[in-house]
């Protein structure tokens, strides 16, 4: 990535997101809390994540000595997983269920209109950096389909009005 | 007298308001000065009704739903008076839905305060611990296997069997380990319980710690159940604190610790092997067996590997004896199957029964067909693996040998309903797509032979040499299902196979004017 935009991404996560801008020692200490447990690898990603909102670059040979692992080790349970990212998401982040109970409830066309109304197929960012719209597969919703998860918030039984009202949300 | 009301903290029920319905009755309350004492609970599995709010009387729990915030006021007035109201159900153990189940796993399941171990105890939790500290381990072995109980997870294996598998292995330590990825679309069983009864759980990987003689216990949560992580979390600590986990459980000798790991996106990690790399740090790649994870499991060690409600399972059967578990069922499949109804359903929804009740009353009774009101015309059973049935087949009765018989599976009881708008050929082609994004990658038929189904099946929705490549799919599947080591590539043909089988036209025009149309 162009190191302008980097600094862009970072400032701007600074501004708006709950999230803490990259920092090489909170990173350490961020690592050092967990490294003492058994198999930490993905212990310390999702806190390394949940603290600067992804999982930066410079932290994954910190994680390597840490563990005593090879960066390519770390870096390969880093890809391995969907659920880490390389950079920062949208100020807010949409996920749809995709997977077949919400297909049979009119999902499809639930998503096919939030993809619309942002302007953005499924696993993409819209232009302003405002929304991340995602797939998501399964949220354990299935009696009350189709279901959705907005920033860690869960809405079930989604209409085209609800669909309309989250993406309004998001997009705020 | 202060009213007590339960409203619950299940993420289903979050997802359709709750928490907003549990704030409307906080502020009618203190508006119209009654005292009332919120219980935020599991959900009862009646998804249609939620959010179900209940209210404790002499005469037992009174039911209302599906509540707004709006109703709040109006339903604390006749809460106060018992009057009538539209949204009022009667009481909760009569309604029908409710009554014709078998809860035997998910009995206390949105009745108790998830939270509390005092609450947990007061509805017979802990007497299956009990008993068993008096136990010896092969007399616990004895009732699990007598039992008949079979892995929830899926695959359908002697519970029994595996538990005296690790017991019987010597090693300097062993582990308990709990499948809590749940990842099958359609199901929702482990989320209810971990979120609604989280002790069980804890009791049933407790229970099996001291049988195999392992200390340290690991529940994998999906990371897309971030509510049932804090609830698990959150009954860890209690059970603590009540004595019940760390050194000396419940006065005895035995120890036994437990933690929660969070996966991280990866329908493979419930795949046992999986799992246990996931757990131990690393790629989620499946490990070919043997070993197996009973001799070398986690870092290496015995390891009793179950689903959640395999454990979950175990209580009541400790505490009831075997016999009372195994006099339900059918066959080989004995106790009580909880059963998930989702998707185009209308009464969707946790529906545990004993096995033997047919696809047909799950659908058509219990589930009301669809909520669009359209015919039903397929319905997957056993999540992305499992097989796709026509109402031809609704006579199957749930028994993991009958669905086997017809090409399908159980899996973990989930049942999905589709209504006749649904395009086969188009769910045929998104199971080749979940197996090719989910596949670990580490056999080629499941790796690659996804990505060229996707694209066969592309093909013959754009009608392109239909025949052909009809018979590309079959070899595909033929191949994934024979040369895949574990059940994603192997299993993925039943969903294809199923979807061309019983609707083949949804696969374009048949073969016979194909031929005389080319
Ligand atoms: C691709 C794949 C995904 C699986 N997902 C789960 C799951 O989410 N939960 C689960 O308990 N078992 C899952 N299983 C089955 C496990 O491999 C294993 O059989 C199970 O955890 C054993 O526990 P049980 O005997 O109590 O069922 C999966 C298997 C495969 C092949
Ligand atoms: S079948 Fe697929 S998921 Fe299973 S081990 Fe092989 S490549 Fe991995
Ligand atoms: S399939 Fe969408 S929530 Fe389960």
């Amino acid at each position: 990535m162009h190191m302008a935009r980097v600094e862009k991404l970072i400032l701007r996560a600074r501004m708006t997101s709950p999230y803490e801008p990259w920092d090489e020692a909170r990173g350490a200490e961020i690592i050092s809390e967990h490294a003492g447990l058994e198999g930490a690898t993905l212990v310390i990603l999702h806190a390394l994540q949940e603290a600067f909102g992804y999982v930066p670059e410079p932290a994954i040979p910190m994680v390597a000595q840490a563990l005593n692992l090879s960066r390519a080790e770390v870096h390969g349970v880093f890809t391995f997983y969907h659920d880490f990212r390389k950079r920062p998401a949208g100020r807010h982040v949409l996920k749809l269920c995709r997977a077949e109970a919400c297909q049979a409830a009119g999902g499809d066309a639930l998503a096919a209109r939030a993809e619309a109304r942002l302007g953005i197929p499924l696993g993409n960012t819209t232009a302003d950096e405002r929304v991340t719209l995602e797939p998501i597969y399964c949220l354990g919703l299935c009696a009350t389909a189709p279901s959705a998860m907005l920033d860690g918030r869960l809405v079930g039984r989604l209409d085209e009005a609800r669909i309309d009202a989250l993406v309004a949300e998001a997009q705020r | 007298m202060t009213m007590r009301i339960f409203i619950p903290r299940d993420a289903g029920a979050v997802a359709v308001g709750a928490d907003d319905v549990a704030l409307a009755f906080e502020q009618a309350a203190a508006a119209a000065g009654k005292p009332i004492e919120i219980v935020r609970t599991g959900s009862r599995g009646l998804y249609w009704l939620e959010p179900m709010v209940e209210l404790a009387t002499p005469n037992g729990r009174v039911a209302f739903g599906p509540v707004t915030p709006g109703d709040a006021p109006s339903l604390l007035g006749v809460m106060t008076s018992d009057g009538p109201h539209a949204l009022r159900l009667g009481i909760t153990d009569e309604i029908a839905w409710l009554k014709r189940q078998t809860r035997l796993t998910f009995a206390r399941c949105g009745v108790v305060d998830p939270r509390s171990v005092d609450d947990y105890r007061a509805h017979g939790g802990y007497r299956g611990l009990e008993r068993a500290l008096g136990l010896t381990p092969d007399q616990i072995l004895v009732d699990v296997t007598t039992s008949g109980l079979r892995g929830r997870g899926g695959a359908g294996f002697p519970t029994g069997i595996k538990w005296r598998t690790v017991a019987q292995a010597s090693a300097d330590r062993k582990y308990i380990v709990c499948n809590a990825d749940e990842g099958d679309s359609g199901t929702f069983a482990d989320r209810m319980i971990m979120e609604g009864d989280p002790l069980v759980v804890i009791e049933g990987m407790t229970i099996a710690g001291i049988t195999v003689g392992a200390t340290k216990g690991y529940i994998y949560i999906r990371s897309e159940y971030p509510h049932a992580v804090t609830a698990m979390n959150t009954a860890i600590a209690a059970a603590k604190q009540a004595g019940f986990l760390g050194s000396r459980i419940g006065g005895s000798a035995h120890c036994f610790d437990l933690e929660v790991r969070v996966g991280a996106g990866a329908y493979v990690c419930g795949e046992e092997t999986s799992l246990l790399e996931s757990l131990e740090g690393r790629r989620g790649i499946v490990r070919a067996k043997p070993p197996l994870p009973a001799h070398k499991g986690l870092f290496g060690r015995p390891s009793v590997i179950n689903n959640v409600l395999s454990f979950a399972a175990i209580p009541f059967i400790l505490d009831n004896g075997a016999k009372a578990y195994a006099d339900f069922g059918m066959g080989r499949s004995r106790g009580t199957m909880p059963i998930q109804l989702a998707g185009n359903i209308k009464y969707g929804g946790l529906f545990e029964a004993a096995f033997g009740v047919t696809l047909g009353e799950l659908v058509d009774e219990i589930g009301g067909g669809t909520l669009t009101g359209r015919p039903v015309r397929a319905v997957q059973v056993g999540g992305p693996l499992g097989a796709y049935f026509p109402r031809d087949l609704f006579d199957t009765p749930f028994d993991y040998e009958a669905f086997a018989a017809r090409d399908g599976l159980i899996g973990h009881g989930g049942v999905v309903v589709f209504d006749d708008s649904v395009d086969m050929a188009k769910q045929a082609r998104f199971a080749m797509e979940f197996c090719a994004v989910e596949s670990c990658g580490k056999c080629t038929p499941c790796r690659i032979g996804s990505t060229r189904g996707v694209e066969t099946i592309g093909k013959i929705i754009n009608g392109e040499r239909v025949a052909e490549n009809l018979a590309v799919i079959e070899d595909l599947c033929n191949t994934m299902k024979f040369g895949s080591l574990c059940a994603l590539g192997g299993f993925t043909p039943y969903p294809v196979m199923s979807a061309l089988k019983h609707f083949r036209e949804d696969f374009g025009p048949a073969p016979a004017t194909l031929q005389a149309a080319e």
